[in-house]
């Protein structure tokens, strides 16, 4: 009896947040991503997506924990997450004083954020399609040659992460999507195929071909170290990790109507 | 000779089946060149760590950690801490380091040679980036970076055996590998030799490194990193430990007379090699990129990037010691300067300080300044005569005035005054003192014609040459004559520029 209120609750909380995101269309396309497709230097396929136009929130991410009780930090088998996850909130179901609503949900694991945007009928997106989005400033759909575009990026480098996460929102990109950069870093679905190596100098390892697309090894565009950055982030990542500044958005198939 | 003395004490060394401590040779004061026998990785494994795990003592920069004091290989637990961190990189300016313990350069590590080191790197949780360990001191592909790659709020762990002696640098690897070394991601490991460094009086560590920031020197406020100068190699800032006043005023690295001094010097670049030099000493004896065998009696010695030196001298004569980069410009407009105050009495037999301040012609003595140097000579004997003083003034006249007053002091018409019967002059001789001293600028009118230029101050010239070249002008070409003193001028100099009089008669 229990279990079934719980799940009619769990059912109803289901709805609530699918129909609060907001997705934005992307149109996709043939993309020069940082990381080629194969060794040849292929440009990457982006088959049209829908990306939420904002990170997860804390507020959003607590409604999917008091819905679905087994992703609260006490209940997470460890596997899915290391102790730190979520430890920014107050209790288990109560953000308190550290946690704003609206600031971006930070400190979740891979297998959290994919938990969550399964709940609301998405994935996380690829590496690929977070690349497509982020490669647009406000006026351009791939502004990367602008210095400005990456000034921006490295503007949040320089920046010591002491302060509190601001919140979510501030200006779209010609997508309409926000907070691509200079928010927070972003769980990506392959972010374990990147293949950044560990060290990421051995660059003519005579290993290198043994693994399929040795990505990392080959970035194209060496003078865009401001992604790169990104991708050595997410390579350093098991599913488990959360840190600081790490949360994710969620991604659908299809063009759609932006909802 | 000495090879075959080598050979020798390597084989007694492999018969014994002696895996080290060998102490042969090493009572010599300047012992470790003589420690061939455990030189080389194939010679440092002195067999299984013994004893209780010891962890290392680690120094902020400039300290240094004491000896090890041990005289076999141990297991050695080495916690190093990453911490990205905003800290002044000059007066009123900050800098996001990323910093191995806190501190650029990093925490110094000291070991000994044989010593299995544990090694933990921590990536602080509150950090934003990845960052790994590559120390020049291990042996093993990366230097161990891909064993550390480490995630903000990780730890990771790796163990390597410290097989070979020396002075090592070591950084982070993770990409892009130039922006986290630029960010101040190195430090030094000493890995001592197993009888230890001779005792001395002080050993400090002092490392130099390039910074590259959007702002130019000095601009105040944070100041971003800057991909473009990194990769153009043109730094901003050129630093001995992490920024401008790391190593003067009351941080300036302290010792006495007739003391020995040891530095660590390390080179973390990125990208520049350093002309490693010390003002005032030389260096008694540097072990050359961090090699075991010294070079002696050295003024300037080159530190690569991602490389290390030890160098040693002794104190003899008190003051401050600036310690500097000798591609020089880095160190006067780019910050690579640090001091060393030696405290302790005057030792005048070696550095007697200033003696003589005299009057120096040099190649004004050739013929033609003859009597330049006479009226010179004559002034400071006090017997100077008016005819001297013409007789130098002409001569100082022909190199300094002709140009545009000409040699006749005509001038030239509508350009350049006429000095020749000046209605100017005339009228006041002595304000020919503050024209030369401060120059003329504007309107004035001499012999009823109009004047309108430029002539800059003569601030070049002394009080001795102002004196005679006016002198002789007073005295030429139908001037009304009269003398100028070396005094005059002095007292004319002395006193701020009196408003000129009004240029129209």
């Amino acid at each position: 009896m229990k279990s079934l209120l719980c799940l009619a609750f769990a059912a109803a909380a289901f709805a609530a947040p699918a129909d609060a995101a907001e997705y934005a269309g992307l149109p996709g396309g043939v993309f020069a991503s940082v990381l080629p497709a194969d060794a040849n230097n292929a440009d990457v396929k982006v088959a049209p997506f829908r990306l939420r136009r904002e990170p997860v929130t804390n507020a959003e991410f607590l409604v999917f924990v008091k819905a679905h009780p087994e992703w609260r930090r006490d209940r997470i088998a460890s596997v899915f997450a290391e102790p730190r996850y979520l430890a920014q909130w107050t209790a288990v179901d109560v953000l308190g004083t550290e946690a704003k609503p609206d600031q971006p949900v930070t400190q979740v694991s891979w297998f959290a954020a994919q938990a969550f945007c399964a709940s609301e009928g998405a994935r996380l997106p690829s590496w690929s399609e977070w690349e497509f989005a982020a490669a647009a400033d406000a006026t351009r759909a791939d502004a990367r040659s602008d210095p400005a575009w990456r000034a921006a990026i490295l503007n949040w480098y320089a920046q010591p992460s002491t302060q509190p996460l601001a919140h979510v929102g501030g200006a779209a990109n010609v997508y309409g999507v926000r907070n691509l950069h200079g928010l927070i870093w972003e769980w990506v679905d392959d972010f374990n195929a990147l293949l950044v190596a560990s060290d990421s100098r051995d660059q003519n390892d005579p290993d290198r071909l043994r693994f399929c697309g040795a990505g990392a090894l080959n970035l194209r565009d060496r003078d865009n170290y401001a992604v790169l950055m990104r991708i050595a982030l997410l390579s350093s990542l098991k599913a488990a990790n959360t840190t600081a500044n790490l949360g994710f958005r969620c991604a659908k198939d299809g063009a759609g109507d932006g909802r | 000779m000495k090879l075959s003395f080598v050979l020798l004490t390597l084989a007694v060394t492999l018969a014994l089946g002696m895996t080290g401590c060998s102490r042969s040779g090493a009572n010599s004061a300047d012992g470790p060149a003589t420690t061939t026998a455990a030189a080389g990785s194939q010679h440092g494994d002195f067999g299984p760590p013994q004893g209780e795990p010891i962890h290392a003592v680690l120094t902020s920069p400039p300290q240094v950690p004491p000896p090890t004091h041990r005289d076999k290989p141990a297991k050695v637990i080495v916690d190093l801490e990453v911490i990205e961190k905003e800290m002044p990189i000059s007066e009123g300016v900050t800098y996001t380091f990323w910093t191995f313990g806190g501190t650029v350069p990093g925490s110094f590590i000291r070991v000994r040679q044989g010593d299995t080191v544990e090694l933990h790197l921590k990536n602080n949780p509150n950090n934003k980036m990845p960052h790994n360990i590559d120390l020049h001191g291990v042996t093993g592909p990366g230097g161990g970076a891909a064993s550390t790659f480490t995630a903000p709020g990780h730890e990771s762990q790796f163990t390597f055996k410290a097989l070979n002696q020396g002075i090592y640098v070591y950084h982070c690897a993770t990409a892009p590998v130039g922006m986290h070394v630029a960010n101040g991601m190195y430090g030094l490991i000493l890995v001592e030799p197993p009888e230890g460094l001779p005792a001395v009086d002080h050993e400090y560590y002092v490392m130099q490194g390039d910074f590259y920031t959007t702002g130019k020197y000095r601009e105040k406020g944070l100041q971003p990193f800057d991909m473009e100068r990194a990769i153009d190699e043109k730094p901003t800032y050129v630093l001995f430990n992490g920024s401008e006043g790391a190593l003067t005023g009351d941080k300036a690295l302290a010792a006495k007379t007739n003391e020995t001094v040891r530095l660590f010097v390390g080179n973390g670049g990125p990208n520049l090699v350093s002309s490693f030099h010390v003002i005032g000493e030389i260096f008694d004896r540097v072990q050359q990129e961090g090699g075991t065998h010294p070079q002696e009696n050295v003024q300037t010695t080159l530190i690569p990037a991602g490389g290390a030196a030890i160098v040693q001298f002794h104190t003899e004569v008190p003051g401050s010691y600036v310690l500097v980069d000798h591609s020089i410009f880095r160190a006067f407009n780019k910050g690579a300067l640090a001091i060393l105050k030696v405290d302790g009495p005057e030792n005048k037999a070696i550095y007697s300080g200033k003696e003589v301040d005299s009057v120096y012609l040099g190649d004004r003595s050739n013929p033609n300044l003859a009597a330049v140097t006479h009226a010179t000579s004559a002034a400071t004997k006090g017997n100077l005569t008016l005819e001297d003083q013409i007789k130098a003034g002409q001569q100082l006249f022909t190199g300094t005035c002709s140009v545009c007053h000409q040699a006749t002091g005509e001038g030239l018409p509508g350009v350049f005054p006429p000095l020749a019967k000046s209605s100017l002059i005339a009228e006041d001789p002595k304000r020919t003192v503050q024209i030369l001293l401060h120059g003329l600028n504007g309107k004035v009118v001499v012999n009823g014609k109009e004047y309108n230029s430029v002539m800059p101050p003569m601030s070049q010239l002394n009080d001795d040459e102002m004196a005679n070249i006016l002198t002789f002008v007073l005295n030429s070409w139908g001037n009304p004559g009269g003398r100028i003193t070396t005094d005059e001028v002095a007292k004319a100099r002395t006193t701020p520029a009196s408003p000129a009089p009004a240029g129209e008669h």
